[in-house]
């Protein structure tokens, strides 16, 4: 099984390189939305509450445009058959799963880079955490939108399906995200963060357990 | 490999495809799936394929003496057919490469040449194969079905696009998989029944 998820990545990989569909949308996306924001504050003062709100609404809306592809290109294309005929469904999700962390966590890297070089006022006071809520943050992310893009993919409205269906499945670890995003940025201790850090952590544990269980029977007929 | 059905049923939502469809096909065999267009013979093949599953009825697959789990049967199946797409924007050694790897399997580049010059496809190029005929993508997907030396070929509609010699190719591999295996065929070529054992009709409900 892990050696049929290795190779499901690294075909996703090498097809996401090759044909740049995924890549260049959520590039373009992040960029875009920045440089509206930066445009939209100018000479503005936001309280760090407000950026990390902003930080995560840019998050999530990159993760909309690119992270359903995986299973959606697959659909497009006409072979999710061909896919069937090849691995097992466990194999087919953890390769999934594991090309949306890797893309999931590139691309969130990069929207915290540009925020913090083009935002002045974003300033992180606790390095150390401000990561760790990005990694879980990312984690959650991209096991939350394999399993909806999976779900998804077989539609019609694919394009309006996802978000609507991934918002109220983000929410949980949206909220207790952007208020550990707040606690490292304002410097407060890290007892306040710990109940946040624990329920991004279940969140990860109960979606992805449910995905495994669930994937079977979103995958065949 | 042996496979039997019994009184296989599918029905999409309300919409019955066919009803109480038996048979048994034996390790040796080339067994015929006939049927007007529309009756469900790629229905059917999907279904034996555990591509489907059957709204009634059930199948059962014995390999070596042994029963083949459900959820294993991918390992034993080499399928061919017009509606399996294919990675195009690789090439096809790339292709055979990847699948081997989903495959568990390792695969050098003389064993991926000696696959395509089985089914006479050149072994020098490089470009992906969306630049390929339908009759070349056809034969790669014969190149799949084999890769594996699986003890079950399923082919639906085999000889789609091919020309005489790729049509001879097909015929060639049934004749090598009657010897060590079974083949379940669903067409409507007269040339390809002729090359059945045994055939049965599937009628529309």
């Amino acid at each position: 099984m892990i050696r049929q998820a290795l190779a499901v990545f690294r075909k996703d990989l090498a097809s996401e390189l090759r044909t740049r569909y995924a890549i260049n949308a959520l590039l373009m996306f992040v960029v875009v939305t920045l440089a509206v924001i930066m445009f939209a504050l100018a000479g503005e003062t936001l309280s760090p509450g407000a950026l990390t709100g902003m930080l995560w609404v840019v998050m999530f809306f990159a993760a909309m445009s690119g992270l359903s592809r995986s299973f959606v290109a697959e659909e497009e294309r006409g072979t999710t058959m061909t896919l069937q005929l090849l691995a097992t469904p466990m194999g087919v999700y953890l390769g999934k799963l594991l090309f949306n962390l890797v893309l999931v966590m590139a691309l969130n890297l990069f929207i915290v880079l540009l925020f913090l070089l083009t935002m002045d006022q974003f300033v992180v006071k606790q390095f150390g955490l401000f990561w760790v809520v990005m990694l879980l943050g990312s984690l959650g992310i991209a096991s939350a939108t394999t399993i909806i893009a999976a779900i998804i993919a077989k539609a019609n409205t694919k394009g309006t399906l996802f978000p609507v269906l991934s918002f109220p499945v983000l929410l949980p670890l949206l909220m207790a995200g952007i208020n550990a995003t707040k606690i490292a940025v304002e410097d407060q201790h890290w007892d306040a963060v710990w109940p946040d850090l624990q329920l991004l952590a279940s969140y990860i544990v109960v979606i992805t357990t449910v995905s495994f269980l669930l994937f079977d029977f979103v995958w065949k007929d | 490999m042996r496979v039997v059905a019994g009184h296989v049923s599918k029905k999409f939502n309300r919409r019955s495809v066919f009803r109480d469809i038996s048979f048994v096909v034996e390790k040796g065999e080339v067994f015929g799936i006939t049927g007007r267009n529309g009756s469900g013979k790629s229905t059917l093949l999907r279904i034996i394929g555990g591509l489907l599953t059957p709204s009634g009825g059930n199948l059962q697959y014995t390999h070596d003496e042994r029963p083949v789990p459900a959820e294993q049967l991918y390992q034993y199946i080499g399928y061919v057919a017009p509606y399996l797409t294919l990675y195009e924007e690789f090439s096809a050694e790339e292709n055979i490469v990847l699948y081997a790897r989903l495959r568990g399997m390792t695969i050098d580049t003389s064993h991926t040449r000696r696959l395509l010059e089985r089914v006479g496809l050149p072994t020098d190029r490089k470009d992906a194969i969306r630049s390929f005929s339908s009759g070349m993508k056809q034969r790669m997907r014969l190149v799949f079905a084999i890769l594996h030396e699986p003890p079950l070929l399923l082919l639906d509609e085999p000889v789609s696009n091919l020309d005489s010699e790729g049509m001879a190719i097909v015929y060639t591999l049934l004749q090598e998989f009657r010897a060590r295996g079974t083949v379940i065929l669903a067409t409507n070529d007269a040339e390809d029944i002729a090359h059945c054992d045994r055939c049965i009709s599937v009628e529309a409900v």
